[in-house]
């Protein structure tokens, strides 16, 4: 049977399994919105802007495990995505980005709503297609989706001309891809996982660290097995939250720049460090020179660019975290005998990662009189009992959030990591929730990030979607007046917003509920009633204006090198001090 | 250290500025670049001259095997090869006696003087990079108007002993 470019389109999704769209219609996509009209099995779901389809496509793979699809127009739609796909290539989501083109025999001209769709995003998807024949499209779409979700997964985006959607063929959607340029190595070399179970068993000082690989791959319990197994310490990046319970006993916080003490000193001192799935970012490392000097590296990554690209491996293994960890477990099993007399060899490791917890727990200075940020997080994680799906923005609140919620699930904790969009959170939440209806989602947002996308409330309220928005109101870009606090002379350089909208009047004008609380006393309660509603609710926290994230890596310094809220105040010292001195040899 | 790497792609519209995006996005060098359809008309042979040390080539040749159109990327640095560049050469040659020197100059590089007016002479030539280097040299008081190079070009030698192997087994059968 014959049928148009946008028929083939719309079936080929569903035959993905695709059953949620989120983007918004244009001149170019109109034979696609019309199929989907009359469309049952596909809902489409309008945001206010494509940059917030992008990001709750998004949000809907990380949550979901599925890739997540935007349909936009061309030009303008087209690159209102970009922000989105490149967050998502930085993360490794799995994303179908479809965006209209305009007729193939105007491409090139400089047409109305034209844009070099497929020039723009090269550097920023994992690959992208012109489509240039309806023949094509289905075995297009196939492949999309295959390079989207395999080997390392990231952003596919189409390019698809009116002319095309618009012309008909016969559909037949091809069962299977072989592309004989793309095979990604699923399997880790049999002799390099030999060398990395003899590695482990002889560290005295080993500990894991394990990023979004993991997750990606579903590898959460093979990691839970390794680790309990030969009772190693395991670190996770920001990109990794869940992928290890939170909760977990050998579990040391986050490592990196805001990384807890017992995790980064773990990682300065051990004698082996396992890397799965996580690929040496610097907000991880610190400064990478001084970054585990003295431990032995095992790194396991599907992505060989990822190995070796700025830290020394001893013992690389490139294939799927999951299959590999599958067999490392398997041959650690093998080694039976000597390994409880080995992992007692292993108690002053064990003693000495105690004693840096104790010495070093996250913390906060507790207050009744005003609300702190982190105090909001906890209340949060005890009042949801853990189990909620927590999509953050960009900034001090992320990693507060990061600190003080203890993800035990993988796909819970939704972040922007590599990229850091301010904007993410709300926009994520919503595919979040399309992803698992019956999950309870929050955002939480800081007051800077939650206005770059707010007009993405009205798609929340329009699809009565559930989610609880948390603002930590702390009336500046909180991060970055928290480096020119420390750093630059407390000079606060467009880092405090001035005339904030009334969040509160502003969630009601979408129709949706608005809370607020400005005392400690206030918190529980706010967020009780949010959680007992049963649509969305915009919780507004006027919380402390000069409270920092810490501890903190200062940028250019090892992980070993952390100050903590107290060491901050002579960091600052010291920046006022240069600037007295600088101010003192100034003529009068 | 110079490394000559020979990429075989998909040979799709695209594919060489994805190729040529990687290098400049990632702050990898090129020193020249150069792309022809192979015998096989839906491949295509990209050569790529690069400079770097082991850790960046191991990088680039990483993120080029990466790269969903390539099927096969190899170091040629790493083997026995033969690498060419062309060049068009075009001389001030107005005088008689510069016309005969320009011919001398190009009998013994084993040139070809491919164009000519009364004013100018245009030389091709083909070689190593040191060979077309040296006739520009020579040329070069002459006067030259213009040069146009075609970058290299490198292919791997046939493993001598492999083929001897096969043709002693030939004659053995
Ligand atoms: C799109 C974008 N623009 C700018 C930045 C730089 N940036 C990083 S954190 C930050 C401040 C975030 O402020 P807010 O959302 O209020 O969160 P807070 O740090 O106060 O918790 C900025 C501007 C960014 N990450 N993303």
């Amino acid at each position: 049977m014959k049928m148009s470019g946008a028929e083939i389109l719309i079936e080929s999704l569903k035959k993905e399994g695709v059953d949620t769209v989120f983007g918004m219609p244009g001149g170019v996509v109109l034979q696609i919105f019309d199929v989907l009209y009359n469309e049952k099995n596909l809902k489409f779901i309008l945001t206010r802007h494509e940059q917030g389809a992008a990001h709750a496509a998004d949000g809907y793979a990380r949550a979901k495990g599925k890739p997540g699809v935007a349909l936009v127009t061309s030009g303008p739609g087209a690159t209102n995505t970009v922000t989105g796909i490149a967050n998502a290539h930085m993360d490794s989501i799995p994303l179908i980005v479809i965006t209209g083109q305009v007729a193939t025999r105007m491409i090139g001209n400089d047409a109305f709503q034209e844009a070099d769709i497929v020039g723009i995003t090269r550097p920023c998807t994992k690959y992208n297609f012109l489509v240039k024949s309806v023949d094509e499209l289905a075995k297009t779409i196939k492949e999309a989706f295959y390079i989207a979700s395999t080997g390392r997964p990231g952003p596919v985006l189409i390019d698809l001309p009116k002319d095309i959607s618009g012309a008909r063929t016969d559909f037949e959607y091809p069962e299977k891809v072989s592309m004989r340029s793309y095979n990604p190595t699923y399997y880790g070399n049999k002799w390099q996982i030999k060398q990395a179970a003899q590695a482990i068993l002889r560290a005295k000082r080993p500990v894991i660290y394990a990023g979004g690989g993991v997750i990606l791959s579903n590898a959460s319990g093979e990691l839970k097995e390794l680790a309990e197994l030969n009772r190693i310490p395991v670190t996770l990046t920001l990109m990794g939250l869940g992928g290890f319970p939170g909760t977990h006993p050998l579990f040391l916080g986050m490592l990196g720049m805001h990384g807890t003490y017992a995790a980064n000193m773990s990682v300065h001192d051990a004698d082996l460090v396992i890397a799965i799935g996580s690929r040496f970012d610097d907000r991880v490392t610190g400064k990478v020179s001084e970054f585990a000097p003295k431990a032995k590296f095992i790194h396991i990554d599907i992505d060989p660019t990822n190995i070796r690209k700025n830290i020394h491996v001893d013992i690389p293994i490139v294939g799927d975290v999951r299959n590999v960890l599958v067999e490392l477990n398997k041959e650690l099993k093998t080694l039976e005998e000597n390994r409880n007399q080995l992992i007692r060899e292993r108690d002053p490791w064990y003693s000495q990662i105690k004693e840096w917890e104790k010495g070093h727990p996250l913390s906060y200075k507790k207050s009744n009189k005003v609300i702190k940020p982190q105090y909001v997080i906890e209340k949060i994680y005890e009042l949801s009992g853990g189990d909620a799906i927590v999509a953050s923005d960009v900034g001090q609140h992320q990693m507060w959030v990061a600190q003080f919620f203890k993800y035990d699930r993988p796909r819970t904790s939704i972040t922007s990591g590599g990229l850091g969009t301010m904007g993410f959170g709300l926009p994520a939440a919503i595919g979040a929730q399309f992803a698992c209806p019956d999950k309870l989602v929050f955002n939480v947002a800081g007051d800077g990030s939650f206005q770059m996308n707010v007009q993405e409330l009205a798609t929340i309220a329009v699809n009565k979607l559930p989610i609880k928005i948390v603002i930590i109101n702390n009336g500046s870009l909180g991060m970055v007046r928290q480096w020119q606090e420390l750093f630059f002379n407390q000079h606060y350089s467009g880092s405090i917003i001035k005339d904030m909208p009334d969040y509160v009047k502003l969630a009601e004008a979408y129709s949706i509920k608005g809370l607020r609380a400005t005392n400690p006393s206030e918190v529980e309660g706010i967020i009780k009633e949010a959680i007992n509603t049963d649509g969305p609710v915009l919780m507004d926290f006027i919380v402390d204006p000069g409270e920092n994230v810490f501890p903190m890596v200062p940028a250019g310094a090892a992980n070993s090198e952390m100050i903590f809220g107290e060491s901050a105040k002579s960091v600052k010292d010291k920046t006022a001090a240069k600037k007295e001195k600088k101010n003192s040899v100034l003529p009068a | 250290m110079q490394h000559i790497i020979s990429i075989l792609v998909e040979n799709k519209f695209g594919v060489l500025s994805r190729v040529a995006g990687l290098f400049s996005g990632r702050g990898f060098n090129i020193e020249s670049i150069s792309v022809g359809t192979t015998l096989d008309s839906s491949t295509s042979q990209i050569t790529v001259v690069t400079m770097g040390d082991d850790r960046i080539i191991e990088q680039i040749i990483k993120h080029l095997n990466k790269l969903i159109d390539v099927i096969k990327v190899i170091d040629l640095s790493e083997k026995d090869y033969i690498v060419r560049e062309a060049a068009l050469i075009k001389i001030h040659t107005s005088r008689p006696e510069d016309r005969s020197e320009a011919l001398r100059i190009t009998e013994i590089f084993r040139a070809r003087v491919v164009d000519s007016t009364p004013s100018t002479y245009t030389v091709e030539i083909t070689g190593d990079e040191n060979k077309i280097e040296a006739i520009i040299n020579l040329l070069r008081p002459l006067g030259i108007k213009e040069i146009v190079r075609t970058g290299k070009i490198a292919i791997a030698r046939e493993d001598m002993k492999q083929t001897a192997m096969q043709e002693l087994k030939k004659v053995r059968a």
